[in-house]
């Protein structure tokens, strides 16, 4: 059966669950629609198990911070090996307390990637087996992608700063020279501005 | 300790009269800096935990900060084995979101390069397997003929490993005269290797028993997990992006798509989606390669190897998305622009990644022997799973 | 060796019976003998590893140690002494005294095998009546320094090497002594060198192609040795991708040395074993048992024939080396829960099975030939024909076929064979 275009499966999500699934946004480069927070699982499992959708790969799952609109959108990429077609959907979540429905039961693959979105932004899961960081350290403070992350200055004990090295080779080596020049200014009486092209 | 609570929580209170094992992160046979937690009673495991992050180097923040040409070298260091993969993908999601279309020979180039490379990174995921089971001489055989594409891919672009050889809207430099007749004496060479390579280690008794019938992932599991490429293939799906959403040159090319069938055969216990699946079906990708390249190579346009792109490039708002099957299965870009130099957010979706969740699930009941074997099955490596 | 001695003792103009020092001669004796000896096994093992370094190298398209001496010779040497001098490390937790131990105990296992070992005619230390016996009873030395090595290292990694090589060469003790009952049937005797010379100088003649019994004995026996020697494709205990070194990890330096010489060396002692049960020992045709009898009689053996007969052993004993290392560097390794497959449903039958055989055959023999069974045929003979059928068959025709089948596979590739690039 040749796929659906998005149009397509937009419309057959539209009739099914009215609200809960936004616009289709005007095809800027790739479309995608905002599914209600709320009502995610049951989209998705509509996605998943009506035969003319049958999406049954979850290709990504990933989150864009916008502080600006004060939102975390999570973004999934659907695809359906049996009908050939994809589909682009996102859920809009607040900012200072983002949290989802997790998708795991319905596709394992979500599993990992859903940790890691926990990991580097925060998002919580409802109902994931095993929510805790996967890339940074387990007791790692802060949302590594979120745009206002700054680091704090170490990891226990590990600085996070250190001068650049070419400072530093500058410092020793005016450093040595003043040395050497005050180990012969006693016995030389040449001036100072000389004493560096001597001993270069 | 994070170790301490992890083992509470997956491993439960039964830990004190099994043992807990750390295999890795360094390790001769995980690949790359993985760490594996494993509840060992004896040699039958009853868990194994991965643990990654080992080496994550934070390239998607990176692609935030830097412009959108200057990010292509840091997509080789996302999968360095096969990178002209990586590099062809955020090509293709940042040609997306500029409406670009690139000439047919720089297409042409890209899919060449890519193949070679192609072969290239499996000839290292076959040789490791063959070494974590205990066979060391594939491996440097397998190193010989890499040798040889290095030298044709060092030729081409003046790197080899970490190419960053294609660019937004084409690929960097031409093709070299006396580049053409090189490769083809090449590839000749290499297909008589390959039947070598079955001689030596794909048949061998020892070899086949290891892996027959080990770590068998049913197809619907594979989708489930999230499986792509030969792993997924090798569970029998019948899927692959260059024949099914054919991107590039891809479409000008006849090429078979080889699908796990037992290869091991069923007195020795081979069922579809064994190691030994997997394994093979990589063998047979590489003679698969051979063709396309020889088609390429038979069929190279002349024209541009670049199109025309801006000097700064700022694509307008939007995002787009691109997959490519690369040697480890199939990369996803998804790229956000916000009108600006730089990209608003870069994420690439691997196949490692994925392929890491499975194997948690698959390790009951294998033995310690088994999960190395299975771990070089997935053909995970650490920079994929990490970025 | 106590004939030399006392000959000695003679010629020094004193009687050995009642000299008073002579026990103290036999001491020192033994002494002199005892450090040859280890330091034979020490520097074959060296050699060997040069040797297998080489092999192993140009089997993988690379060329292996070729700097340290002509062609690479003194690498063990320089291995040697780097090991030597690296620093004495002992893990924090380990058991101290047994961690120190253990070495000592895999290099006594292994050294005591030569004192049996026969170098050629009437070259051996000791002329043991049980010698077959012992050597197969000393060797077990060698697993009990392994599980204190792979315990006293206090690390899981290394205590899945040692409890590994335990089951492994414990297991593999029960077929290689069933089948090694084989030629001792045939030959009648457990002295080795009675084993020899039960055999003939001719191919045919030897244990392998008598019997098609002594045939698959050899086989078995081969499989058990590179199991009891952990070698590829037994070598789980120290399996490199696993457990980085097995029961050895944590060992450095001298000990590390230790367990290394113990295993090459081991070598020599498993090919000399197979030499001498089943490939007729020191002799080939020419220097045999045939040309021997009419100078024992005489009591007057020629000085060459002890170098000749030397020499044949050395030989067949690098070949035998040979394969192993080539064994080693073409198979992968087999999985624990195999391996004791393969032990105990396989090669145990087999084993108990070829031992009925053989003892039935021996005296099918005895009736239908009418003379012993064991020892060379004369000549012409319905048995020496027999023999030669089976050699022919079992041992020419399958090395001939496997030669033709290499020389095809090297020409597949598109290559030449050309033993000019060593």
């Amino acid at each position: 059966m040749p796929g659906l275009t998005f149009e397509q499966i937009h419309q057959r999500l539209v009739e099914k669950f009215g609200d809960a699934v936004g616009p289709l946004s005007p095809p800027k480069k790739d479309p995608f629609c905002v599914f209600a927070a709320p009502r995610l699982g049951e989209i998705c499992r509509f996605l998943k198990d009506d035969p003319a959708l049958y999406f049954d790969f979850l290709e990504d799952l990933t989150a864009t911070d916008h502080p600006k609109e004060n939102l975390i959108r999570v973004v999934y990429h659907f695809y359906s090996y049996r009908h050939r077609h994809l589909f682009i959907a996102k859920v809009e979540l607040d900012r200072k307390d983002p949290q989802v429905d997790s998708l795991e039961p319905l596709w394992k693959a979500a599993n990992w990637m859903e940790r890691e979105v926990f990991d580097l932004f925060g998002v919580t899961f409802r109902g994931h087996s095993d929510l805790r960081r996967i890339l940074m350290p387990d007791d790692w403070v802060g949302n590594p992608l979120r745009k206002d992350y700054t680091e704090s200055g170490g990891y226990r004990g590990i600085s996070n700063v250190r001068d650049n090295p070419l400072d530093l080779y500058l410092n020793m080596d005016r450093q040595v020279r003043a040395e050497q020049a005050a180990a012969q200014s006693p016995e030389a009486a040449a001036p100072p501005a000389v004493a560096p092209k001597a001993e270069g | 300790m994070a170790l301490d609570q992890l083992i509470v929580t997956k491993f439960g209170t039964d830990a004190e009269h099994e043992m807990i094992l750390n295999m890795g992160p360094q390790h001769p046979s995980t690949h790359g800096v993985i760490n594996f937690v494993v509840q060992a009673d004896g040699e039958v495991m009853k868990k194994a935990v991965p643990q990654v992050g080992y080496l994550h180097r934070a390239i998607e923040k990176i692609g935030e900060i830097v412009t959108y040409p200057g990010f292509m070298p840091y997509t080789d260091r996302i999968d360095y084995l096969a990178a002209m993969f990586a590099n062809e993908g955020y090509a293709l999601a940042v040609e997306k979101l500029l409406g670009l279309q690139v000439p047919p020979r720089a297409q042409y180039l890209r899919a060449i390069s890519c193949e070679l490379n192609r072969i290239a990174s499996h000839l290292i995921s076959l040789g490791t397997m063959a070494m974590d089971i205990g066979a060391v001489t594939p491996f440097p055989y397998a190193l010989r003929e890499r040798e040889s594409i290095n030298d044709l891919l060092e030729a081409l672009c003046g790197a080899r490993l970490t190419y960053n050889y294609h660019r937004i809207g084409g690929v960097a430099f031409d093709m070299p005269e006396d580049w053409m007749p090189l490769c083809r004496k090449w590839l000749d060479h290499f297909e008589k290797i390959l039947n070598e390579w079955d001689r030596l280690i794909s048949f061998n008794e020892i070899f086949v028993e290891r892996l027959a019938g080990m770590g068998t992932i049913p197809a619907e599991m594979a989708v489930n997990y999230g499986l792509v490429g030969p792993n997924l293939r090798a569970s029998g799906v019948d899927f692959d992006l260059r024949r099914d959403e054919p991107y590039g040159a891809y479409p000008d090319f006849k090429f078979m798509i080889p699908i796990g069938t037992a290869y091991a055969g069923k007195h020795r216990g081979g069922q579809v989606g064994d190691c030994y699946d997997r394994f093979y079906c990589r063998v047979l990708e590489c003679r698969e390669s051979l063709l396309i390249v020889r088609q390429a190579l038979d069929k190279f346009p002349d024209g541009e190897f670049m199109a025309k792109v801006p000097r700064k490039i700022k694509p307008e708002v939007g995002e787009a998305q691109s997959r490519i099957e690369a040697a480890r299965g199939e990369m996803a870009y998804y790229v956000v622009s916000d009108g600006g130099e730089r990209a608003y957010r870069v994420r690439a979706r691997t196949g490692s990644f994925l392929a890491m969740g499975i194997i948690e699930d698959l390790s009951r009941g294998l033995m310690i022997a088994d999960l190395v074997a299975l771990i070089a099955s997935l053909d995970v490596v650490a920079p994929e799973i990490d970025r | 060796m106590q004939e030399l001695v006392d000959n000695l003792i003679l010629r020094w103009g004193h009687d050995p019976a009642s000299w008073p020092i002579t026990q103290g001669v036999y001491l020192v004796a033994m002494l002199l003998v005892g450090m040859a000896l280890t330091t034979f096994g020490a520097i074959f093992a060296g050699l060997l590893s040069w040797w297998e370094r080489r092999i192993a190298a140009r089997m993988q398209s690379r060329i292996g140690p070729n700097r340290v001496g002509p062609g690479g010779l003194l690498q063990f040497l320089a291995d040697a002494l780097k090991l030597i001098g690296k620093e004495d490390l002992i893990p924090s937790e380990s058991d101290n005294v047994l961690f120190r131990i253990a070495p000592y105990f895999v290099m006594t296992g292994f050294v005591l095998t030569f004192v049996v070992l026969p170098f050629g005619y009437r070259l051996s230390p000791t002329y043991m009546n049980v010698g077959l016996f012992y050597v197969v009873s000393i060797t077990a030395l060698i697993v009990v320094g392994i599980l204190i090595s792979g315990w006293a290292s206090n690390s899981k990694w290394s205590l899945f090497g040692g409890i590994r090589a335990a089951a492994q060469v414990v297991s593999y003790e029960i077929p290689s002594g069933m089948v090694i009952l084989v030629p001792i049937i045939m030959a009648g005797s457990l002295n080795l060198h009675d084993i020899i010379r039960a055999q003939g100088g001719a191919p045919w003649d030897w244990f392998m192609f008598q019997t098609p019994m002594g045939y698959a004995a050899f086989f078995i026996f081969f499989i058990s040795l590179l199991a009891e020697g952990n070698r590829t494709p037994f070598d789980l205990p120290e399996a490199e991708s696993e457990l980085v070194s097995g029961y050895n990890t944590e060992y450095s330096g001298m000990r590390f040395a230790y367990f290394f010489t113990a295993e090459w060396g081991g070598l020599w002692v498993m090919s000399a074993l197979l030499t001498t049960c089943f490939l007729g020992g020191w002799q080939v045709p020419g220097v045999s048992m045939e040309t021997l009898t009419r100078w024992e009689a005489a009591n007057a053996v020629p000085w060459w024939f002890y170098i000749g007969s030397a020499a044949v052993f050395v030989i067949k004993v690098l070949a035998l080396v040979n394969v192993i290392v080539w064994i080693r560097w073409t198979f992968p390794r087999i999985r624990v829960d195999q391996m004791m497959t393969l032990c105990w449903k396989y090669l145990v039958p087999i084993g108990m099975g070829l031992v009925l055989l053989e003892a039935f055959t021996e005296i099918l023999s005895f009736r239908i030939f009418g003379e012993a069974a064991k020892g060379q045929a004369k000549l012409g003979s319905p048995r020496d024909i027999l023999h030669f059928a089976f050699f022919v068959i079992a041992g020419v025709l399958p090395l001939a076929a496997f030669f033709m089948k290499t020389f095809r596979n090297i020409q597949l590739t598109g290559d030449r064979v050309d033993l000019s690039n060593w």
